[in-house]
C-alpha cells in the first residue's frame, strides 16, 4: 500500500515546508498536505525584509515557491488539497489522515497549519469581504487607486498593509485601539513618515456601512467615547490571526486555540508533533516558524528511529 | 471547454449571451493567490467539458467588466447563467469548494 508514510506533515507555510526539507533529507517517506491555499500567510505579502539570507528582501510568494521546490527536490510528496480529518486517538500511532477524498496513514504527524486572518466581527463586515473589506493589501490594493481606505491594526502586518496601499490609495487612515503600536520600530518609522498615512490611536471600528460595498465606517474613540463616521472606499483588517487548530480532534489546545506544546514540540498525543503559528503565540515570524519546523522534524525523526 | 480569455470587448458575446453557464476567473499578474487558483481553474475546465464555459479575465486590462460587477478582491470566481451573475467565490479556495459552487449553479 503506497499510502503509508513515515511522516505526514499538515501545512505548507515556512514551518511545514522546512519540516519537509528535514524529514526527506533524513530519508523519511514524507507526505505534505499543503492545502488548496498552500504556502500560508507569506502568499499574502509582498517583500519580506527580515528573513535572513536575502539582503535586498524577497517577495513572500517567491520565498514559499523556493521552499516548496527545495522540499520537492528531496522527494517530498506535496498534495494541494485540504486536510479534512484525522484519527489521533491512538497514542504512538499510526495515524489515519483524510485529505480531499483520500485517506493516508502516517507513523508520525507534524501539525503546522498556522493561523488565518482574524476579522473584526463588527456589523457590516462579513458580507462586504471582497467588496471593499479585505485582509490582503498586496492582493487588493490596486482596486483602491485614488481612493480613501482604512487599515485596522497595530502590528507589523498592519504597517505593511498601510505602506502597500500608499502606492495606490489617496489617503490611508491607520486605526488602532491602543495608544501605541506593537510593530517593529523600522516599520513604525516608515508609516509615521509617510504623508499619505494618518494615524488614529485609541480608536475602534464599530460598524462598516454601505449598501453593496464599503461606503462609510463608524468609529469610536475609546478615550472620549465619541463616535464618528468617515466616508471610505475600503477597509483592510490586520488585527492578528487565529490558529487553525479546530479540526484536530483530540489534540489539546489552550483557551485561545493554540495547540499546547509539551517538551520538544510534542503534543499530548505521542507521535504527533507541532510547529509554527499553530502553537506559537509569541513570535509569529517566518524565520521562527521555519526554525520550529526544523526542530519538530528532528524530534519526529528521533522518535521514529528510537534514537531518543 | 478549453480556457478562454474574456475581455471588455468580448464579454457580452462570450459570457452574457452564452448558451451554457460560464465561469469567469478575475485575476491579475500581481496577485499571488491568483497563481494558486489558476491550475485549479484549468482542471475544472477539463472536468466540466461542454457543460461549463471557462475563461479568465485580467482586471487590469479590462476595467469595465471588473467595475460593472464590483470586483474589488481577487481572485474572484464568478459564475454566470443566462447573462446574470448567480454566484461568486472570493479568494483562493479548494477545488472542492469551487466544484460545490459550480454544481449548485448547474443544478439550479
Amino acid at each position: 500500500m503506497d499510502k503509508i508514510y513515515d511522516i505526514i506533515i499538515i501545512g505548507s507555510g515556512p514551518a511545514g515546508l522546512t519540516a519537509a526539507i528535514y524529514t526527506t533529507r533524513a530519508n523519511l517517506k514524507s507526505l505534505i498536505i499543503a492545502g488548496a491555499k498552500w504556502g500560508g500567510q507569506l502568499q499574502l505579502t509582498t517583500i519580506v525584509e527580515n528573513y535572513p539570507g536575502f539582503p535586498d528582501g524577497i517577495q513572500g510568494p517567491h520565498l514559499m515557491t523556493a521552499m516548496r521546490k527545495q522540499a520537492e527536490r528531496f522527494g517530498a510528496q506535496i498534495l494541494d488539497t485540504d486536510f479534512v480529518s484525522g484519527d489521533f486517538s491512538k497514542s504512538g500511532g499510526p495515524f489515519k489522515v483524510r485529505a480531499g477524498d483520500k485517506e493516508y496513514e502516517g507513523k508520525a504527524v507534524i501539525i503546522a497549519t498556522g493561523a488565518d486572518t482574524k476579522w473584526l466581527g463588527v456589523p457590516g463586515e462579513a458580507e462586504k469581504i471582497g467588496h471593499g473589506v479585505s485582509s490582503c493589501a498586496p492582493c487588493d490594493a490596486p482596486f483602491f487607486r485614488g481612493k480613501n481606505v482604512v487599515v485596522v491594526g497595530g502590528g507589523d502586518s498592519a504597517m505593511e498593509e498601510a505602506l502597500v496601499l500608499t502606492d495606490f490609495a489617496q489617503n490611508i487612515t491607520l486605526v488602532h485601539r491602543k495608544d501605541s503600536f506593537r510593530a517593529s520600530e523600522i516599520m513604525q518609522k516608515r508609516v509615521k513618515e509617510n504623508p499619505k498615512i494618518k494615524i488614529l490611536f485609541n480608536t475602534q471600528v464599530k460598524e462598516i456601512l454601505g449598501d453593496q460595498k464599503v461606503e462609510k465606517v463608524r468609529l469610536l474613540n475609546n478615550q472620549t467615547n465619541e463616535e464618528s463616521e468617515m466616508p471610505i472606499d475600503g477597509l483592510f483588517v490586520a488585527i492578528g490571526h487565529i490558529p487553525n487548530s479546530k479540526v484536530f480532534e483530540g489534540i489539546e489546545r489552550d483557551e485561545r486555540g493554540f495547540i499546547k506544546v509539551q517538551d520538544h514540540y510534542r503534543t499530548n498525543v505521542e507521535g504527533i508533533f507541532v510547529a509554527g503559528d499553530i502553537h506559537d503565540a509569541e513570535y509569529k515570524q517566518a524565520v521562527t516558524a521555519a526554525g520550529f519546523g526544523c526542530a519538530a522534524a528532528l524530534e519526529a525523526q528521533w522518535w521514529l528511529t528510537g534514537m531518543k | 471547454m478549453a480556457d478562454l480569455t474574456f475581455t471588455d470587448q468580448n464579454f457580452e458575446g462570450e459570457v452574457l449571451k452564452s448558451e451554457s453557464p460560464v465561469l469567469v476567473d478575475f485575476w491579475a499578474a500581481w496577485c499571488a493567490p491568483c497563481r494558486i487558483v489558476d491550475p485549479i481553474v484549468h482542471e475544472l475546465a477539463g472536468e466540466y467539458g461542454e457543460k461549463l464555459k471557462v475563461g479568465k479575465l485580467n482586471v487590469d486590462e479590462n476595467p469595465n467588466v471588473s467595475q460593472a460587477y464590483s470586483v474589488m478582491s481577487i481572485p474572484t470566481i464568478m459564475l454566470f447563467k443566462k447573462g446574470q451573475p448567480v454566484k461568486s467565490v472570493i479568494g483562493a479556495q479548494s477545488k472542492e469548494n469551487f466544484k460545490k459552487a459550480i454544481d449548485e449553479v448547474l443544478a439550479s
